[in-house]
């Protein structure tokens, strides 16, 4: 018998397969993403080489290096709260005006008027983990002996980067203009006029002078550097708020690119030699 | 439950304190393959849970966890306590290891794995988790916020932001151009010089502990019982006039503490010589500038010909001197306290006349 009847019935693809295979087919689509999926090596390779957010990353890289156990993921933590902090302070600076007249009654306006606003909580709380996400970090680069040859410049990076980490925290902490901020600001750079010759209450500030004429005074000396003023003021504000938002990022920001190439270029992760 | 309360408060002293932590660093340290015990972890865990749980029952306590700043610093208890814990179980693994003439787990995972998916999926799922902990973070625990601003009205107690509140307790032992300039700077360039002045090749990307003892003792040491317990020192127990109150205590602020502290010049001059103190600073302070001198100058000589021998062939000249001098830095604040707890002194030199006090 001729095998006429019996038909072949082709597995039928279904829509949203289709709809997808047309998305991904478009010029829109294509212009976007330069490969298929990395479901293969070959796009596992060229994801990481052709998508500028993941290119910070290595092709492969050391099992260990993906362990929890290992790394503890602080780091990444660490810039992930920078990014979470970068945008919730930009939101905020929409609401905040940094001077005597306004800066507390619109961090008031915040919490009264906002609907649903948690963003003034997530910068506060984002910051407070910041700082200890870095020194957890560092905790774990040292337990790991990571700061080891060839890795010395970085590690020395990481410490500039902590203490831009607790001076952004610190500048920020004046801007509610609370008794909570001026007092712990004023606790803090009450330490700057102790500084030796360049605090007017500092060893070696009274040296500091030509003839009868005091070079160092209150009303020159680092404090009043750091202060704009002799007193926590409305100086004291403005140079906190644009330290806050725009000088400490700025620095910070090129110090994580620094920090991230050489990442990548001493070797990526650590492990044993 | 009040008893208990008493008896917790009754140890509640700075003395106590940092003896107790310098205490569990030894102890951690020396008995550390039964504290890399899951028995331990997680009975250090319940501990903790258990005693902050306790702490909130009491309207005292309550006061100072729940204010709203102090949160984070429970918050890096916990995670100090799991990570010096969870630190030395990988570090006292790969030591088992290494006697068993095996390799450490990370050489064990030496070979590569793709980036995407193993690294980016778990940076992904961080990214969530970290997002879902702040969110439910920032709805449950409202920012704080005082009454404005007043440059009139001084709280008492005034605080630095709680990073720097382990520098604010060295106040009570130092001068600020010491406790809030010298040695900060010192503390970043001690940081930052460890890469060079660490010689050790062994202990490069892998946790262990007996390749690197000193190292890691003398990093715990300053890091978690210097630098981490005195900002949970300063944050929970310094209250009203920078008095020191047990945790269930009343922050009074007419509590009493006797100012008894005594400069070195009037030990030797007035109760050692019987004499009333020179007019000359200089004569006055002889014998505590001799002694800074004879600390920072002399003793790593010394140290050098006798007692660290084998660090000043194995390091050389520059090296040596480097890590002695930042390590007599660190170590000055413990001797400090002790002088201070022990004899009552005040300053070694005091020379008021430059806002010179060590």
């Amino acid at each position: 018998m001729p095998d006429t009847k019996t038909k072949t019935i082709e597995p039928k693809t279904p829509a949203l397969v289709q709809a997808w295979d047309w998305i991904t087919e478009t010029q829109i689509w294509t212009s976007i993403f330069r490969h298929a999926a990395p479901i293969n090596d070959r796009n596992r390779v060229l994801v990481m080489l052709s998508n500028v957010f993941l290119h910070m990353h290595p092709v492969r890289l050391r099992k260990s290096g993906v362990r929890l156990r290992y790394t503890w993921c602080m780091g990444g933590i660490s810039f992930f709260l920078f990014l979470v902090l970068t945008f919730t302070g930009l939101l905020l600076m929409f609401y905040y005006r940094p001077t005597l007249e306004y800066a507390y009654s619109d961090i008031v306006g915040l919490r009264e008027h906002v609907p649903l606003g948690i963003m003034r909580e997530m910068h506060r709380w984002g910051a407070h983990a910041m700082v200890i996400t870095v020194w957890l970090h560092m905790f774990r680069v040292f337990m790991t002996g990571s700061y080891k040859p060839p890795r010395e410049f970085n590690w020395n990076v990481g410490v500039i980067m902590l203490v831009l980490t607790l001076l952004l925290s610190f500048t920020g902490y004046l801007l509610p203009w609370d008794q909570l901020a001026i007092w712990a600001i004023t606790v803090g750079s009450n330490m700057a006029r102790a500084t030796p010759f360049l605090g007017h209450e500092g060893p070696g500030a009274s040296l500091m002078a030509i003839g009868d004429v005091q070079l160092v005074h209150a009303a020159d000396d680092a404090r009043f550097a750091l202060l704009g003023g002799t007193f926590v003021g409305e100086g004291a504000l403005l140079r906190f708020y644009v330290l806050h938002c725009v000088a400490l990022p700025l620095v910070i920001g090129f110090l994580m690119a620094v920090h991230f190439w050489r990442v990548r270029k001493d070797g990526g992760i650590s492990g044993p030699l | 439950m009040d008893a208990l309360k008493s008896f917790i408060d009754l140890f509640a002293d700075p003395r106590l304190f940092f003896l107790i932590t310098l205490a569990a660093l030894v102890l951690i340290v020396w008995k550390r393959e039964a504290f890399v015990s899951n028995r331990w972890g997680w009975g250090l865990m319940a501990f903790l849970t258990v005693f902050f749980g306790f702490g909130l029952t009491d309207e005292n306590f309550n006061l100072i966890i729940t204010k709203p700043d102090n949160v984070p610093i429970v918050g890096l208890i916990f995670l100090l306590v799991f990570f010096t814990w969870f630190s030395m179980r990988q570090a006292v693994d790969n030591d088992r290891r290494a006697a068993a003439g095996r390799p450490s787990i990370e050489k064990d995972e030496e070979d590569r794995v793709w980036t995407w998916p193993d690294l980016v999926y778990t940076e992904l799922i961080s990214m969530v988790v970290c997002t879902v902990i702040l969110i439910v973070w920032s709805i449950g625990l409202e920012a704080p916020l005082e009454q404005p601003a007043n440059n009139a009205n001084t709280p008492n107690p005034s605080k630095a932001p709680w990073y720097f509140l382990g520098l604010q307790e060295m106040l009570v032992y130092f001068d600020p151009w010491l406790a809030g300039v010298v040695l900060p700077s010192l503390i970043i360039v001690g940081l930052m010089a460890i890469p060079y002045i660490d010689k050790n090749p062994k202990g490069n990307g892998y946790y262990t502990f007996n390749e690197r003892r000193v190292e890691i003792t003398l990093f715990l040491f300053g890091f978690v019982v210097l630098w981490s317990s005195l900002i949970v020192l300063g944050t929970f127990l310094r209250g009203p006039n920078w008095n020191f109150f047990g945790p269930f205590e009343y922050w009074d602020i007419h509590k009493l503490e006797a100012l008894t502290n005594v400069q070195l010049s009037e030990y030797i001059w007035v109760r050692g010589f019987g004499m009333a103190l020179p007019e000359n600073w200089f004569v006055r302070e002889i014998f505590g500038i001799l002694l800074t001198i004879g600390y920072i100058a002399v003793l790593p000589v010394a140290l050098a010909k006798k007692g660290l021998t084998r660090y000043y062939e194995k390091l050389g000249p520059a090296r040596y001197y480097v890590t002695v001098l930042l390590f007599l830095s660190m170590l000055s604040l413990p001797v400090k306290m002790l002088t201070r707890w022990v004899f009552d002194l005040k300053y070694v030199v005091s020379i008021p006349e430059f806002f010179f006090n060590i």
